[in-house]
């Protein structure tokens, strides 16, 4: 517990940090930083989105998996951290920045 | 086919040296089977053996196989033997024979068959008995060759014909025909007679050409029979569509609520292994994230950011200014200059330039009675017709100065030589000048009228436009009148020179100085009627021609400033004589003004302002504090003054006087001709006299925070460029322009063009649009020069606001620093002499008895020195000199 409040913590101190938010697999928001109704909605959209994103990368390559998913808009950035299995793999940086 | 066999026997010969008795046979029957059709082999009996003489072993040995028959012999053992003769077999053989003796050989071993065999040829025959002398030879030669090799050159043999002379003669080309050959001459006593030659259409004549027409031949087209094709596998795309038929429209809503976690629930979920596990593991990655984007900007726009090197038009490097057209009036400007340029602000392409005598004083003292007649105008250009100005303004005497009023272009207020300051209305004229027609199609219709004949259509097409108003001239300017400004239309001054807001929205004041060292605020609104008796205003009328508009009739001669400023020295009584001024908050219309929100404006103030304002405004409201009333000026003895324009009352005679001035910089060297803001700092002003060019920061009073080198030639003018904070141009005496360039280098210009031959009188940039730029410039000879500014020297590099603001900050941070150093100079210095004057008392006290014994050494140090020269010149006789130094060894 302390641990997981701990790692939660210190993501949310990071500096330009606005909110953080942990949902499970279903996308039901587990824990939040963020009100209510703002945590409702970007769980709902972005469980949809995540799940696109990983079945599209799966559709290209079936053993591949979506490691993280970052939607930079004009104002904000929204970074997406799914739970990934551990699969023995090569690891390729494609550096996008 | 005969010598092939021959020569088959030849080589069989060799191997069988035995001879064999060829014997009679029944049938003849030859040895074609083994290839040897005239052989036949023979049977001969003991008894004909005997009858012919060819008994084995006694006639016909080995050694000597051959025996010629003879042919009757054999005929007639025909004719007494009969069917029993031996040569029966071969009787048809005998008959044909052509020879007379035919040949049996010997065949011992029974070759052929039989003991005797014979040759049913002539030519075998004779080969038969020939050839075995060759073999012989061979033999020999063969047995001889073995023991020493001799290289033996290949000799040539005959051709043998196997066949390939046939292929040759079918593939080789003969003619099939013969050619026909034609000759065809002319009579004889036609010959050297006179030719006539005609021309013949080919055509027109029936069967005169024969045409070989080309048609697609069957026998020659190719049927393609194979065929490259590829395939691809595709999957198979459909584009289909369908349209719901929206039958009857239902509503429906539905109300959803999200799901969501009691808090117990989420409690043993936060508890749970699971999400220990996985925030593990994602955190690293989500950290990483965090962290690029604190260490780099996500949000730059890479497009924009790529965008700062923009398509250049024309060369980048570029820095030539080039020249776009000049203007020169024929008729107006002789033996004149352009004292000053002002571009129309609204309307593209029109520039106006003052005309003024190049006389000195005395000349115009001398020739004043023909400069009355003369006009001193102000000509309006503009850019479709270089030849005919567009407008002229007449005033009562050159003007030095003038300027468009920001608010409303068609005001113009000026500044004569006389010391009047005159305003013009050019409101009917308005439309004229907007839409300039080009005079080129004119001419051209009119290039066979005489020249004499145009000249009265150009007077027709630029009217003269009388000035509406002039100042007073008992209460205006003395003296020439150097520089004038209209203050910005956002605050007014009062007499007491503070600044008020300026409710109408026009530009209403005006600015002036003059070099009878003062300064003068003018309005032209209607003050309250002075009091004055009115009987002598009414001598004082002037008629005042129709033509010209009344919007300042109310000032005309009776116009007086409301503030008066004189820059004074301390201690003496000569004053200073300002030529530029340069206020803070004037709006330098350096570009095409909207004419829309000058309408506007103009709307608001009303239609007549001029009459219905009234300048008391100013004592209803309360003035804006803490407004900068600084400027500053420059003077005629190259002087740069700071000052404060509001007055103060004096304690004593309580009369409204002027403040001292603040500051006052003497680093030019000559007259100062021009004192600019920067369009980009309003604290930065340029300052240009004589050889010099100096910036200057408002506020920092040490110095300039930069001063050129003294050129080789004097400034006559100079102007900030308008888009570009880190250039300006300065025009010299002998017709070069010097652009400055202070990202580029400070302690010289960065280029320097040659424009005319004379010198520069002004120079003006004006902006239309990004991508053009004109610099005007006048000459000394009455010239103007538009020229246009390339895209090096317009366009603003990146940062370079804040580059050159920078290096502004540096410069002041440098001249801090000096003064600092200075400071701590004078105390090292006052230090050092302060030191220097102790050693000095020190070496004083030395006693009395030391210096009586340094005098001694002295003296006879000296004596020796005497003896010693006058020895060496040969004076004293040796013995002496020779003791003296006897005498110092002891």
């Amino acid at each position: 517990m302390a641990e997981v409040e701990e790692t939660l913590k210190r993501i949310q101190n990071h500096k330009g940090v606005i909110g953080t938010m942990v949902v499970n697999a279903e996308g039901i928001p587990i824990r939040t930083t963020l009100d209510n109704s703002t945590t409702v909605q970007y769980a709902g959209l972005l469980h949809q989105l995540t799940m696109k994103a990983k079945s599209t990368v799966r559709d290209i390559d079936p053993q591949n998996d979506l490691t993280f998913l970052r939607i930079r808009s004009k104002k904000h950035e929204v970074m997406v951290a799914p739970e990934v299995p551990l699969i023995p793999c090569n690891r390729k940086c494609s550096s996008p920045l | 086919m005969a010598p092939r066999l021959k020569k088959e026997k030849l080589e069989s010969k060799p191997k069988s040296a035995k001879q064999k008795i060829a014997y009679e046979e029944a049938v003849p029957v030859s040895m074609e089977s083994i290839g040897h059709p005239e052989i036949f082999p023979l049977v001969l009996t003991t008894k004909t053996q005997e009858i012919f003489n060819c008994r084995a072993g006694e006639d016909i040995t080995e050694e000597h196989p051959n025996k010629l028959i003879k042919k009757e012999d054999i005929i007639q053992d025909f004719k007494n033997r009969a069917g029993i003769s031996d040569f029966h077999p071969v009787k048809k053989i005998v008959m044909e024979y052509p020879g007379e003796e035919l040949l049996v050989v010997y065949d011992k071993e029974f070759k052929y068959g039989q003991n005797f065999y014979l040759i049913g040829t002539e030519e075998a025959k004779e080969s038969i008995l020939n050839p075995p002398e060759e073999q012989v030879d061979t033999e020999e030669v063969k047995e001889s060759v073995e023991e020493v090799y001799v290289y033996k050159p290949p000799i040539p043999k005959p051709w043998v014909s196997l066949g390939s002379e046939k292929e040759i003669e079918e593939e080789s080309v003969h003619e099939s025909t013969v050619r026909a050959k034609y000759k065809i001459s002319r009579e004889r006593r036609q010959f050297g007679a006179p030719i006539k030659f005609g021309d013949y259409n080919a055509s027109s004549v029936k069967d005169s050409y024969i045409e070989c027409t080309a048609y697609a031949d069957k026998n020659f087209t190719v049927k393609q029979l194979e065929k490259d094709i590829a395939i691809q596998v595709i999957p198979i795309l459909m584009d289909t569509y369908t349209q719901t038929q929206w039958k009857f429209p239902r509503n429906a809503t539905t109300q959803y609520m999200p799901r969501e976690f009691s808090k117990e629930e989420r409690e043993t979920l936060l508890q749970s292994k699971d999400l220990k596990d996985f925030l593990n593991s994602v955190s690293l990655s989500v950290e990483a994230a965090l962290q690029q984007n604190e260490i780099m900007n996500v949000f730059i726009d890479d497009w924009k950011v790529l965008a700062e090197e923009e398509a250049t038009f024309g060369d980048k490097t570029d820095s030539h200014l080039k020249e776009y057209q000049s203007f020169t009036d024929l008729h107006n400007i002789k033996d004149k200059t352009i004292t000053c340029i002002c571009w129309h602000p609204t309307i593209y392409g029109l520039i106006a330039v003052s005309i003024a005598e190049r006389l000195s004083y005395e000349e115009r003292v001398q020739f004043s009675g023909k400069l009355l007649l003369q006009p001193s105008l102000i000509l309006f250009w503009s850019f479709s017709d270089p030849i005919h100005p567009q407008l002229m303004l007449q005033s009562p005497d050159d003007i030095f100065c003038f300027r468009f009023c920001p608010s409303n272009p068609n005001i113009i207020a000026g500044g004569c030589i006389n010391g009047q300051v005159v305003l013009w209305d050019i409101s009917a004229h308005s439309e004229r000048i907007v839409h300039v027609k080009g005079s080129g199609s004119t001419s051209k219709k009119a290039v066979l009228k005489p020249i004499f004949l145009l000249e009265p259509d150009s007077n027709k097409d630029a009217p003269y436009v009388r000035h509406c108003a002039v100042s007073s001239i008992e209460y205006g300017h003395k003296k020439l009148v150097t520089d004038i400004h209209w203050l910005t239309d956002n605050f007014e001054v009062n007499r007491m020179g503070y600044a008020f807001e300026n409710r109408s929205g026009i530009c209403c004041q005006l600015v002036t100085c003059s070099i009878d060292c003062t300064i003068y605020f003018w309005d032209i609104r209607p003050t309250r009627p002075p009091p004055i008796p009115t009987d002598k205003k009414k001598e004082e009328t002037v008629e005042v021609p129709h033509d010209v508009p009344s919007t300042f009739l109310h000032l005309d001669l009776s116009w007086r400033p409301h503030i008066r400023i004189t820059l004074a020295k301390s201690g003496t009584t000569l004053d200073h004589c300002p030529v530029k001024l340069s206020l803070r908050n004037e709006s330098l219309n350096y570009q095409v003004q909207d004419a829309q929100i000058l309408q506007q404006k103009a709307q608001i103030a009303g239609e007549d302002p001029y009459h219905n304002l009234e300048s008391g405004l100013a004592k209803i409201l309360k003035p804006i504090e803490d407004y900068n009333t600084k400027f500053f000026v420059g003077t005629e003895d190259g002087e740069v003054i700071y000052t404060d324009w509001r007055m103060e009352r004096d304690h004593d005679s309580g009369r409204l006087i002027s403040q001292k001035p603040l500051n006052r910089y003497a680093v030019h060297d000559g007259s100062i001709n021009t004192v600019q803001r920067s369009p980009f700092y309003q604290d930065i002003v340029l300052t240009i006299g004589g050889w010099n060019v100096a910036i200057w920061k408002e506020g920092v009073s040490q110095g300039p925070l930069l001063l050129s080198a003294c050129s080789t030639k004097m400034y006559t003018s100079g102007h900030w460029s308008l888009t570009r904070p880190a250039v300006f141009f300065v025009g010299k005496e002998d017709g070069y322009i010097d652009i400055w360039d202070l990202l580029e280098k400070t302690h010289e210009p960065a280029h320097t063009q040659n424009i005319c031959i004379t010198s520069i009188t002004y120079i003006r940039p004006w902006m239309f649009s990004t991508r053009q730029q004109f610099l005007a410039i006048a000459d000394y000879f009455g010239t103007l020069h538009i020229l246009e500014i390339p895209w090096t020297l317009s366009h603003p590099l990146v940062n370079e606001v804040q580059s050159v603001y920078h290096y502004f900050d540096r410069e002041v941070s440098h001249l801090k620093y000096t003064e600092k150093r200075k400071e701590i100079r004078a105390k090292q210095k006052t230090e050092l002499h302060l030191e220097s004057e102790k050693n000095k008392s020190k070496a004083v006290q030395k006693s009395k008895e030391q210096l009586e014994a340094e005098l001694r050494m002295n003296y006879e140090e000296y004596l020796d020195f005497e003896k010693q020269t006058l020895g060496n010149l040969g004076v004293i006789p040796e013995t002496d000199r020779l003791s003296s130094s006897f005498r110092d060894l002891i």
